[in-house]
């Protein structure tokens, strides 16, 4: 079965800076671990959603804002794709992301499947 | 519904069984429902006329698996499965009895108290699947409306199918947690039943008894089998003439004998295999309660550890009681006064009676007043009622 993992955490722009360079390695390589796991098919870090865009289209016109659509505590930093067995394998991996236990969480949603 | 008393028990003893054994082969619930449904239509109009066959589950399974099949190469719904049943033939029906079906209820309570459910949907799919409770009477035992239920139950189905929630027994890794799970899921039908009707609390003991004898090596399990068998073996001495019965004024020849001594025996089991945690210490102190002279010291040391181990103010909240009779209603108060519950009717009432022990009367009744106002249950009202009613009038002090 196929996985989205969306991690979500409050967007600090400091608390990265705060880290040492050796934490910030550290965390950079677990998330390179994960990526190259045989399960991940693909993921990706977002830039910050200040940099959002929200497009919707109302009676033919383009509607374009500044910014995500949901105003929310946590935002969308990044996501993977991994195949797995089943949710229980799932949500290994998904436990093994950083942000899971740095104040963040992670949504693990099964794709549909065609 | 009437049924037979034969079938009626097959009913009980075999449902959870073949509904299990029919998810495992078939990979769906709802199908595995409909012809678990099917086959015990058949057998109540077959049995009566033919007789019971000497392997009711195995009869039952095998014409459910058949019905299956037939619905599935009729409606060639479930593409997937088709190919494997090509080759898998219908078990004749003469060779029934002899089939021995795995028993799988293991894999589908783990799979129903999956942590990826919500609690009540793991709570009302056990009672529905492993149970054959209908979702009338979960409905009415969880005061919901029935199609409220119904949703829970539908929902829960589907994203067991859509998240690939497995069907199996957890690896070792998992299972500390995962089984914790399970216990959590049906000591909460007991004690939703210990409360209300008796229906729930006797499906939970019937799970506890299934658990017990597919997880032989697990104290927890065995633990919670004690605790909910020494519980329920109280049930008809708890309430007397509408009121609540404490403990120790309750009549003793009301208690039902078979289920202490079943509760024994399945602590004994559980404390033979060591490393005893929270189901089995409470089975130790409801076994304590059962003796003719209670040890208190001994309940207030078992108390004093589950607390260690939980963390739990209500733990501490028996714990003091226990410290009131070991020691004294005065230490048992001193420990009452330090615990932050606010708001928890029993802290109330039990203050409430260490005062009235005590002689501090005024501050007795300001207490029993309190807890009446957090309580509903009217056979405890009744209860405190009577007490409030009983203090002595002459005392006025300044809380009067």
């Amino acid at each position: 079965m196929n996985y989205i993992l969306l991690i979500y955490s409050h967007e600090a722009p400091d608390a990265w800076a705060r880290l040492s360079e050796s934490e910030q390695q550290a965390l950079l390589q677990e998330y390179m671990d994960i990526h190259q796991l045989p399960e991940t098919t693909g993921g990706a870090q977002l830039q910050p959603s200040t940099t959002a865009t929200t497009v919707r289209v109302e009676n033919g016109e383009t509607l374009t804002t500044d910014g995500p659509f949901a105003e929310t505590k946590e935002v969308l930093g990044g996501f993977y794709l991994v195949e797995a067995d089943d949710i229980d394998a799932a949500l290994e991996i998904a436990a093994r992301i950083p942000a899971a236990r740095m104040g963040g969480s992670i949504e693990v949603r099964p794709l549909v499947e065609r | 519904m009437t049924r037979a008393p034969a079938i009626e028990q097959a009913f009980r003893d075999e449902w959870g069984r073949v509904v299990a054994s029919l998810i495992g082969f078939l990979g769906d619930f709802d199908l595995a429902e409909e012809a678990a449904q099917e086959a015990f239509a058949v057998a109540a109009e077959r049995w009566p006329r033919d007789g019971v066959p000497a392997n009711p589950g195995a009869w039952l399974t095998t014409t459910a698996r058949n019905r299956a099949i037939d619905r599935i190469r009729r409606e060639r719904v479930l593409a997937r499965k088709t190919r494997e049943l090509d080759v898998e033939e219908a078990v004749e029906e003469e060779t029934m009895d002899e089939t021995v079906f795995p028993d799988e209820r293991l894999e589908l309570i783990f799979t129903c108290c999956h942590p990826a459910l919500a609690l009540d949907a793991q709570v009302a799919l056990t009672l529905r699947t492993l149970g054959g409770l209908s979702t009338e009477s979960i409905a009415r035992a969880f005061l919901v409306p029935e199609p409220t239920m119904a949703q829970r139950l539908v929902r829960a189905k589907r994203k067991i199918k859509a998240a690939g929630i497995p069907f199996r027994v957890p690896p070792d890794h998992l299972l500390p947690e995962r089984l914790a799970a399970v216990l959590a899921v049906v000591y909460l039908i007991f004690n939703e039943g210990y409360g209300a009707g008796e229906e729930l609390a006797r499906e939970a003991t019937r799970l506890g008894r299934a658990l017990a004898l597919l997880m032989p090596d697990e104290a927890e399990v065995h633990g919670l089998l004690a605790l909910m068998l020494l519980h329920e073996s109280r049930r008809e001495a708890r309430v007397r003439g509408g009121q609540l019965v404490l403990l120790a004024d309750q009549d003793r020849s009301q208690w039902d004998g078979a289920a202490i001594a079943e509760g024994r025996a399945a602590l004994d089991r559980a404390l033979a295999l060591g490393r005893p945690g929270p189901y089995v210490i409470q089975a130790a102190i409801a076994a304590l309660h059962t003796e003719d002279e209670v040890d208190w010291p001994q309940i207030v040391a078992l108390y004093t550890e589950l607390a260690r181990r939980t963390g739990s103010p209500v733990v501490e909240l028996n714990r003091a009681v226990a410290v009131a009779e070991a020691d004294g209603p005065a230490a048992g108060l001193a420990l009452l006064e330090e615990l932050d519950l606010p708001g928890y009717r029993y802290l109330d009432s039990a203050r409430a009676d260490l005062l009235r022990r005590l002689g501090r009367t005024a501050e007795a009744r300001a207490a029993y007043r309190q807890a009446l106002r957090q309580t509903t249950a009217p056979h405890e009202r009744a209860f405190l009622e009577r007490r409030l009613t009983e203090l002595p009038v002459d005392d006025a002090g300044p809380l009067a």
